[in-house]
């Protein structure tokens, strides 16, 4: 049995289809790719899935449970950490405080009244800062980050509740080239040790082709295409919703835009 | 505690007592004045309120002019009551525990005078409400350290009665302001009708919050039961209003019309052309009066203001007087010593003799009833008579029913 | 029910609509192009009433007749027009960008400024202005009589409509306007010049005003109080119509007129109370009103408590703090006392406010409500079952929480503006339940007679039961504030999206700020009402809320310190000040119109920011 099982998913917007039939499953520790086009419904399945909009139709699992109708925050609690396409973090925190904040929520005490919550899940905080690259930035202010390390921050939030399906919403955007690489290097090293499933949403086909297990390729709200990174590369039919864009589908260390 | 006061009395007493063998005319400029409290609803009701400071700062003036009282000016220190109760009782504690004032005068708003009655007595210093008109400032909320100098609702809508019974009218409808003085105005309207003419009936009553009439929908609900009498306690802009609608819609034609207040001309000359004829009122036909020592306060207010008297004028420059009057018979500023010289006391004022009834505290200034006229661009009162209180006041036996001490 | 009867009612609720309409359409279309809830626009309608009052009659003078007479109304229209490009130019455009709070804060100084200038200019008399010429006569309507003026205003909504309309579909300027109320980022991509855009629309928006309160002149007295009362029904107009429709607002127009009509008959005390009721329940169904759409909402603008390191000078700066306040009766006399057991009742009463803006980042313009209740609370068990002090305030502080649960339960379904707006609705139903349920509440004679128990009578015991509780609840909501909850609506505040992918049920946690915000707040206005002897009305108002929001602002919104210090320093400033001049709402007024503009920090979060720069 998969980890993530998605079946016969679709939404529409008024008269306008944005997810049709969609189908797929993701097991533990793979890398799954979502790409498509600008306004294929990439955006659209991934809320599904994380369950900030519910879907017309169809059913969404995780380890064999139906969680189609569950809120986000249930989600989370069902195992399932995300990141935005535009990076959401605690600004008026601190990094470390971004990540106790959301051990706080896993051990169910964010309702507790007394007790200062800066010392709380402290260590845990940290080591996860550590596997992320951010311990020494700890005590910065959110808000004085990089861009780049706010992703980082993300992540680690992500993980904090000890995620068996992490969900990422193109995690490199915005970022420079050489920190996507980066970022995903590591994303991919902690869903192997942790055993985790990755599906994420990416624009960046370097990224793309580099770091997917498997491809998953969605053409105006229906997946045309599955397979590796190779396969995909290959298939006529992507080809030919990519066309005009043929940079985008070149091999890793290819023209870069 | 009152650490601050205690000096202040110690300071007064080691002066008096020093200048007390001296106490030779020149050395009296000297002492420092009586100060008075003094709050009012200045801003929200400037039509009454303005010329009502106007009487007493006439009256200040002619009584400082004459070296004041016990030998000492006398000093108001007036405030902005903001016409509700909080922020009244909030000013009168300033006034008592910051300026030290002997004793407390004013307010117009009958719930504000409620309040200020329950502060005087929580405080016990002698509060003299001016204007307010609900019966419960002299009797349920009554206290010893509370005093009224106007004719309060029972007496002022007694007076009116004489010309309900005259009238013939007896399906009547009431029209007042929902909060103290015209609920106040309203019960005593249905206890007099009750006892002075058994056989009438109330057919509709309508309460539009003060200052906050539909005067439409108020209108065509009254009329809609068809009275031969009404009863109207709206005053300020409500009756504006009130009066424009009821012209138009004909609600005023053929009915007997009481109205408390609507003689005075605080309310009756923003009614320009439109005046309610025929309408019974209390009021103040000042352009009317002859009595001499009457017309000569109204030409030192016209001399000195520039403008015609109203009713608050009088009453302003009334209540200073007897305020003077009561200090020097008092001989002291003490508050039990103020208190005496207050209850059953005769005081001669331009409107006439008032006593000050001991029992409720109620004075027995009376007021003036007719009937409303166009004259020329504004109204006035016409076929009017001065009806001393005395004879319209609670019965000893009701204020005893009532009063808790 | 006698027909003509109905027939005349109906017409009478049309008439009402009308005017509210054409009034309500100015408030709408300026928040639909600028996102501006603009309080002052109730003010913007009282000085058309005066102007139309003061002006008409002197052209009537000059030559008697209908077309000096509407040349009047347009004119003063015109003019409060002008006036609306005059606030334009001077302070909204600065303030565009400005969270939603400091917005409405802004707007709100300018409605106290203008009640003190329309006073200054037109003097304390309410104006009644002349009756229209040629309409004098009432008309005949089923054998019933009906003012002819009202007819005129039946159909002025209608036609203003219809204008309105044609403006919007027919011109350049229309067709911005309606861009602009889409999407506001299109405008600027468009290249159009948006200043010119918008201080045109503040001008369309303040001549409807002035129109609105200038058609009042044969039928209403100018008033001071005109201002507050138009703009809390526009408030329900605009939002049961939806925020920036104009359409929308003509229906909600139309609801209301007729509610208010016949509402008089069924319920003759509680007009008011049925109207915010309205748009209560429509805000539960359609939480958006009518017509209006959620993206049209920005929220998201929410300022407010950051991390800080905790100092080591925070422990012996508190008990040194609590020790001077304990000893201060040695020092000061009865008075002094007095103000302090006031600054110590609105600090805590600002403080539990912070813990929703500050911490939670919910803009609740409400506030009142849940200090009323605390103060009700305690009167209400004083003057009915004569419970002593001991109990009342307690009771006075579970009515508050029971009132902020379900208050809260509504409200945090809502954000941002709308957010602020129920708060209000709330708040003002409170009010008119106090002020119209006579028999039980007193109505506006409140309650008197709400003196402490004797033992704490005398002034400085009170003063240290106030301060005991003051303290220790401010202490309380501090460590609350420290705590993972106070933590979890931080971080709600900063990102619902974030929190809600954390696992964190937002509307639960927000839900139970309000309670406990709630609470604390009905704590004070207990010991508020036995501090005075009394309560009424005023304390569930507006201004009670706004001098909350107030002290806040003084203080500084970014610091857990600010509202105490902010009370602290608004209440000595109004004791020493007020007595002094005329013109207080006009210096409050414009103090809070600077502190938006230049000193948006606060007090105590300058003096922060001045040691971090300079550390």
């Amino acid at each position: 049995m998969s980890l993530l099982d998605v079946q016969g998913l679709g939404k529409s917007f008024g008269g306008v289809v944005a997810a049709r039939n969609v189908r797929f499953g993701l097991d533990r520790g793979e890398m799954l790719a979502l790409i498509g086009p600008n306004g294929a419904g990439k955006s659209t399945v991934f809320n599904m899935i994380g369950g900030q909009l519910p879907p017309d139709g169809g059913t969404v699992s995780l380890d064999g449970a139906d969680i189609t109708r569950l809120p986000p925050r249930e989600r989370f609690r069902r195992g399932i950490g995300r990141t935005f396409q535009v990076a959401q973090a605690f600004l008026s925190m601190s990094v470390a405080e971004n990540v106790q904040m959301a051990l706080i929520s896993h051990h169910g005490e964010s309702r507790a009244l007394w007790g200062p919550a800066r010392t709380r899940h402290r260590d845990e905080a940290l080591s996860l800062l550590e596997r992320v690259g951010l311990a020494e930035a700890a005590d910065r202010p959110c808000a004085a980050l990089a861009y780049g390390d706010v992703k980082r921050v993300e992540l680690a939030v992500a993980l904090a509740g000890a995620p068996k399906l992490l969900l990422m919403d193109e995690p490199t955007a915005g970022m420079a080239p050489r920190e996507r690489a980066a970022l995903m290097d590591l994303t991919a090293e902690i869903a192997a040790r942790d055993r985790i499933g990755v599906l994420f949403t990416e624009h960046d086909m370097d990224v793309v082709f580099g770091h997917a297990d498997r491809v998953l390729v969605l053409v105006r709200g229906e997946i045309v295409a599955e397979g590796t990174a190779d396969a995909i590369r290959e298939n006529p039919r992507v080809r030919e919703a990519y066309l005009g864009d043929a940079h985008a589908l070149a091999a890793p260390g290819g023209a870069r835009p | 505690m009152a650490k601050a006061s205690m000096f202040r009395w110690l300071t007064l007493g080691l002066v008096l007592g020093l200048s007390a063998p001296l106490a030779a005319p020149g050395a009296l400029a000297q002492q420092p004045p009586i100060k008075i409290g003094e709050s009012n609803s200045y801003a929200r009701q400037a039509a009454f309120t303005v010329p009502y400071r106007n009487g007493w700062q006439l009256a200040l003036d002619e009584i400082n002019a004459k070296g004041g009282v016990l030998g000492r000016k006398l000093e108001v220190v007036s405030r902005e009551d903001g016409a509700t109760t909080g922020d009244a009782t909030r000013v009168a504690e300033e006034l008592v525990s910051r300026e030290g004032v002997t004793l407390l005068f004013g307010s117009f708003l009958s719930n504000v005078g409620v309040a200020m009655a329950d502060f005087a007595n929580q405080k016990k210093i002698v509060y003299i409400a001016a204007e307010p008109l609900t019966d419960a400032i002299t009797m349920a909320q009554g206290n010893r350290y509370t005093f009224r100098v106007r004719p309060n609702n029972t007496m002022q809508v007694g007076m009116l009665m004489e010309q309900a019974k005259a009238s013939g009218a007896k399906r009547w409808a009431i029209v007042a302001p929902n909060y103290e003085f015209g609920q106040s105005a309203a019960g005593a309207f249905k206890r007099l009708l009750k006892e002075q003419i058994p056989d009438a009936e109330i057919v509709a009553e309508q309460y539009p919050a003060l200052g906050k009439i539909e005067a439409g929908p108020t209108v065509s609900a009254l009329d809609q039961a068809k009275p031969d009498g009404i009863f109207n306690v709206l005053f300020g802009p409500d009756l504006i209003q009130f009066v424009r609608e009821g012209n138009t819609r004909g609600l005023f034609e053929d009915k007997t019309v009481l109205s408390l207040l609507t003689g005075e001309p605080e309310w009756l000359l923003p009614l320009k052309d439109e005046v309610p004829e025929g309408w019974i009122v209390t009021g103040y036909p000042w352009d009317e009066i002859t009595d001499p020592k009457h017309k000569a306060f109204i030409e030192a207010y016209r001399t000195k203001f520039n403008e015609t008297p109203r009713l608050g004028s009088l009453l302003g420059y009334t209540v200073m007087h007897m305020i003077r009057d009561t200090i020097e018979r008092a001989g002291s500023t003490d508050t039990d010593a103020l208190i005496k010289a207050l209850e059953n006391a005769r005081f001669d004022t331009v409107a006439g003799p008032v006593t000050m009834r001991g029992i409720d505290h109620q004075s027995s200034m009376g007021a003036w009833v007719g009937k409303l006229k166009q004259k020329g661009a504004t109204g006035g009162m016409t076929d009017w008579s001065y009806k001393d209180g005395t004879a319209y006041m609670p019965s000893e036996a009701d204020v005893k029913a009532v009063r808790k001490e | 029910m006698d027909p003509s009867f109905l027939a005349v009612q109906a017409l009478s609720g049309f008439a009402s609509a009308s005017s509210l309409f054409i009034t309500a359409c100015g408030l709408t279309l300026v928040f639909g192009v600028t996102r501006i809830v603009n309080f002052a626009h109730g003010s913007l309608y009282m000085i058309g009433a005066y102007t139309g009052a003061t002006l008409v009659p002197r052209l009537l003078e000059w030559s008697y007749g209908p077309v000096p007479f509407w040349a009047g109304i347009l004119a003063s229209a015109v003019i409060v027009g002008l006036i609306g490009i005059l606030i334009e130019v001077l302070l909204l455009r600065r303030i565009y960008g400005a969270p939603e709070l400091f917005q409405l804060l802004a707007t709100f100084g300018v409605v106290l400024v203008v009640q003190d200038l329309v006073v200054h200019v037109f003097g304390p008399q309410d104006i009644l202005g002349p009756r229209a010429p040629g309409l004098r006569a009432p008309v005949e309507i089923l054998g019933r009589r009906f003012p002819s003026y009202e007819l005129v205003l039946i159909a002025a909504g209608p036609v203003v409509l219809g204008l309105v309309w044609l403006l919007l579909r027919k011109t350049r300027f229309g067709v911005l306007v309606r861009a602009a109320t889409q999407d506001r980022e299109m405008v600027s991509a468009l290249g159009v010049n948006q200043a010119l855009l918008f201080t045109g629309t503040l001008f369309l928006g303040a001549f409807l005003a002035g129109l609105g309160g200038a058609l009042q002149v044969p039928r209403v007295a100018a008033n001071t109080g005109m201002d507050l009362s138009v703009i809390a029904e526009c408030f329900v107009v605009t939002v049961v119509g939806g925020m920036g429709s104009v359409p929308g607002a003509f229906l909600a127009a139309l609801v209301i007129g007729q509610l208010q009509a016949f509402g008089i008959l069924i319920f003759p005390k509680s007009t008011l109370v049925v109207v915010f009721l309205l748009m209560a329940a429509v805000l539960v169904v359609r939480p958006y009103g009518f017509f209006g759409r959620p993206e049209i909402i920005g929220g998201g603008h929410a300022v407010g408590i950051v991390s800080r390191a905790p100092s080591r000078a925070t422990l012996p700066l508190t008990v040194a703090l609590m020790i001077l306040l304990a000893a201060l009766p040695l020092v000061a006399d009865a008075y002094l006392l007095k103000v302090a057991i006031e600054i110590l009742v609105f600090g805590l009463f600002a403080f539990s406010l912070q813990l929703l803006i500050g911490v939670g980042g919910l803009v609740s313009f409400g506030h009142a409500a849940f200090f009323g209740l605390g103060a009700y609370g305690a009167a209400l068990a004083v003057k009915w079952f004569g419970a002593p002090m001991e109990a009342a305030l307690p009771l006075g502080l579970v009515l508050a929480a029971l009132g902020a649960a379900l208050i809260g339960a509504f409200v945090v379904r809502l954000s941002g503006i709308y957010l602020a707006m129920l708060t209000l609705a709330a708040a003002q139903i409170l009010y008119a339940v106090a002020f119209q349920w006579v028999d039980v509440t007193g109505g506006d004679n409140g309650i008197v007679g709400v003196w402490p128990s004797p033992w704490a009578n005398e002034r400085t015991v009170y003063y240290l039961v106030t301060l005991v509780l003051t303290a220790g609840a401010a202490l309380a909501l501090m460590r609350i504030i420290d705590a993972p909850f106070g933590y979890s609506l931080r971080a709600m505040r900063d990102s619902e999206a974030r929190a809600e992918a954390i696992g964190l049920h937002i509307r639960r946690h927000r839900w139970l700020a309000f309670t406990l915000a709630g609470a604390a707040a009905g704590l004070t206005g207990g010991l508020y009402a036995f501090s005075r002897g009394s309560v009424d009305p005023t304390l569930l108002g507006i201004p009670t809320s706004v001098d909350a929001l107030t002290m806040l602002l003084l203080g500084g919104i970014q610091t857990i310190t600010g509202p105490l210090v902010g009370a602290g320093v608004l209440h000595a400033l109004r004791d020493q000040i007020m007595p002094l001049t005329d013109y207080w709402r006009l210096l409050l007024g414009l103090a809070i119109i600077a502190m938006v503009l230049i000193f948006p920090r606060g007090l105590v979060g300058t003096v922060q920011h001045w040691r971090e720069v300079r550390a």
